[in-house]
């Protein structure tokens, strides 16, 4: 079915198609509920794209969205079904904590690399166990992922309680970082070169160092021997293996290269925004990465764009939830819907394309 | 641990165990017949939504029972357009009904009702009623029948007795009829069904349907039985403990029922105590709400004994031509 469209069309209509579906549909819902489509689209627009505010919370949100995202292509890329990045980003936080409360640095600089190695080891070894049970004893990586996002979830729910907890506090959280390791605003970055941004959104650095990860994977996929090696895993695993390419050992990088990118997504939700850990620091972005992953077709510039979509979807999301009775849920049915259509209803969307090239080509 | 506490703890082991029996048989059929279900989880929601929400409207739980069995074999017939008409991913279609049921439940909520993603508490006959067992006030206090048929059997609602009924039920079905015969076979080995003259198609369909006809009795009775109203996110991951218990229980319908009333103990004994001292060593509470998942992993990697899913499982039936 796939021979049939232009490899083009196969990467930009398709899923341009299943979003359009996606928005169609959610505008019908917005109807339904005695709401008008038309203005919220505007108050999404205005909300994300109208103001240096606006703009600095949808890519504060992208840039989470962009670990994650690529967190389930690369596991996709080979095959895999990485759907335990909520889990991997949570365990991730609090390698992100453990470095910022027990290690007193002197600059924030050194303690971004510090944080960032922490992320990315704690996620990665949270996303080694699955890898391994997949790899060595044929445990259902979904199943084992999807059962290692709750066991994260207690764990922290455990460490927060009894051990990180301050003395005599009731919040389960962590004391707050030391202020001298926040990490520089993306306004305090545009002031150096003279542009006026808003002080108050979240965004920070680590976008810089997510764009960094699409270039990296980007290059890691397509520019060395182990990309090259997990391409062929996925395309086909006999073949891969006729070639000399050990499953066991794809499997269990990409899940540790997975898991260290979902990792990283803390370093800019914890010490980038609540600059101590919480229960829910994640918030869901880790199963956001999958809709960003399907939409950007696993190629790391698609997860880019797509990061920025749902960036949007949420910040338009949160001003929709301030000014009209529409919930924020809203944008979690909107995600729900691009996962449908992007991911399980793919040859529903194809298949149209597919008779319109057909046609043309008959001609 | 006294005896009324023991007897406390059982019982609500039977309500707890009840939305999981019901999800884990409705995952156990469909995955015997190839079509692998996570979004167990999503339809519970939808239907526990459905439930609360029509029963306060109407005033009747079992017109809202009706209402969130059809919710969620809505629910179900998407994924099974997605799985079987389509061919698509049945994992990711999964998780897409999941994030539906979790969108959707709450923007409709807030429309209707207004109060944050809840619907109005239940009361009176919007309340699924407590039965008494026959003799049940009789043997009261007779020991050892007495605390068990009076405390423990009796005085639950009808969904928790039809939820231990559909055990030999399932059993029957899948073991005894032709229909269970074919369905189980579909899972195996498609092709062979196919080339046998039986619809591929058609029996999948028919297994999705089950499979939402059991979610909605599960979400029913969550919200209208185990509590008194819809809230945001209600179903808490029991989609997924019963997705772990059907693993467990290596696709058996008895085992089923002794992996259910496992991981329900689990939750009545962390929702009675917060720390449990076990020989000394002291458990937190955490620890047992993880346990379900971790035994699943366990099981899953084939440390005590092996986990062997359906063989057709997971892949879309493709008709040769």
């Amino acid at each position: 079915m796939k021979g049939r469209i232009p490899d083009w069309a196969d990467v930009t209509l398709v899923p341009l198609f299943s979003v359009v579906l996606a928005f169609m549909i959610s505008a019908v819902l917005i109807w339904a509920i005695g709401e008008s489509p038309w203005a919220a689209v505007k108050l999404m627009v205005e909300g994300a794209f109208g103001s240096s505010y606006g703009w600095g919370y949808t890519l504060y949100y992208a840039t989470n969205f962009m670990f994650t995202g690529l967190a389930v292509a690369v596991a996709f890329q080979a095959r895999l079904f990485n759907i335990g990045g909520e889990g991997q980003a949570l365990v991730g936080g609090l390698g992100v904590a453990l470095v910022c409360l027990y290690i007193p640095w002197p600059h924030w600089s050194l303690a971004l690399i510090a944080a960032c190695l922490g992320a990315a080891a704690f996620g990665a070894f949270w996303a080694l166990i699955p890898g391994w049970l997949q790899a060595r004893r044929g445990s259902h990586i979904v199943i084992t992922t999807i059962m290692f996002n709750f066991i994260a979830a207690s764990l922290l729910g455990y460490v927060l309680v009894n051990v990180l907890r301050p003395q005599g506090s009731q919040d389960p959280s962590s004391p707050r970082f030391p202020s001298e390791i926040a990490l520089p605003k993306l306004h305090e970055m545009l002031a150096v070169v003279g542009i006026p941004f808003s002080r108050v959104p979240p965004v920070n650095i680590s976008l810089l160092i997510a764009v960094a990860m699409c270039f990296a994977v980007w290059y890691l996929l397509w520019r060395t021997r182990l990309g090259y090696q997990i391409r062929a895993f996925g395309e086909s695993e006999p073949a891969a293996e006729y070639a000399g390419i050990s499953p066991a050992r794809i499997t269990i990088y990409v899940m540790l290269i997975s898991g260290a990118l979902a990792g990283l997504m803390a370093v800019n939700s914890v010490m980038g925004e609540q600059q101590r850990l919480v229960l829910n620091a994640v918030e869901g972005a880790g199963f956001i990465g999958i809709a960003v992953a399907l939409m950007g077709r696993n190629h790391p510039f698609g997860v880019f764009l797509a990061a920025i979509l749902f960036g949007f979807l949420y910040q338009g999301g949160a001003e929709l939830a301030l000014w009209t009775g529409i919930p924020r849920e809203l944008i979690v049915v909107i995600q729900a819907l691009v996962i449908l259509f992007t991911g399980a209803l793919d040859n529903m969307v194809r298949i149209p394309i597919a008779r319109l090239f057909a046609m043309r080509g008959g001609r | 641990m006294d005896l009324g506490t023991l007897v406390q703890v059982l019982d609500s082991t039977l309500r707890l165990a009840t939305p999981l029996l019901f999800a884990c048989l409705a995952g156990l059929i469909s995955e015997r017949a190839g079509v692998f279900d996570i979004g167990l989880e999503g339809k519970m929601l939808v239907a526990a939504f459905m439930a609360a929400s029509i029963a306060f409207v109407s005033g009747n739980v079992w017109v809202g029972v009706a209402a969130a069995v059809a919710a969620s074999v809505g629910m179900s017939l998407i994924h099974g357009v997605a799985a079987i008409t389509f061919r698509g991913n049945q994992l990711i279609s999964g998780v897409a009904i999941n994030f539906l049921a979790a969108g959707i439940t709450v923007v409709i909520a807030q429309n209707w009702f207004r109060q944050g993603g809840r619907t109005p508490s239940l009361s009176g006959d919007a309340r699924m009623p407590r039965l008494t067992l026959p003799f049940a006030e009789n043997v009261r206090d007779v020991p050892v029948l007495g605390p068990v048929y009076h405390g423990i059997l009796s005085g639950h609602a009808l969904l928790v007795y039809v939820a231990f009924l559909c055990v030999p039920l399932t059993w029957f079905m899948l073991f005894r009829t032709r229909f269970g015969l074919r369905l189980r076979a579909v899972g195996e080995n498609p092709a062979a069904v196919d080339t046998a003259g039986v619809s591929v198609v058609a029996l999948r369909y028919g297994a999705v349907a089950i499979c939402g006809v059991l979610c909605g009795l599960a979400g029913a009775y969550l919200s209208t039985g185990l509590s008194a109203g819809f809230v945001k996110d209600m179903t808490a991951g029991r989609g997924f403990i019963a997705l772990a218990a059907m693993i467990f229980a290596k696709w058996r319908p008895w085992h089923a029922m002794g992996a259910v009333l496992l991981f329900g103990l689990l939750e009545a004994v962390a929702n009675r105590f917060q720390n449990m001292d076990i020989l000394g060593v002291a458990v937190p509470v955490q620890a047992m709400q993880a346990l379900p998942y971790i035994l699943t992993v366990v099981i899953l990697a084939g440390f005590v004994g092996k986990a062997i899913p359906p063989r057709a499982g997971g892949t879309p039936y493709v008709k040769e031509h």
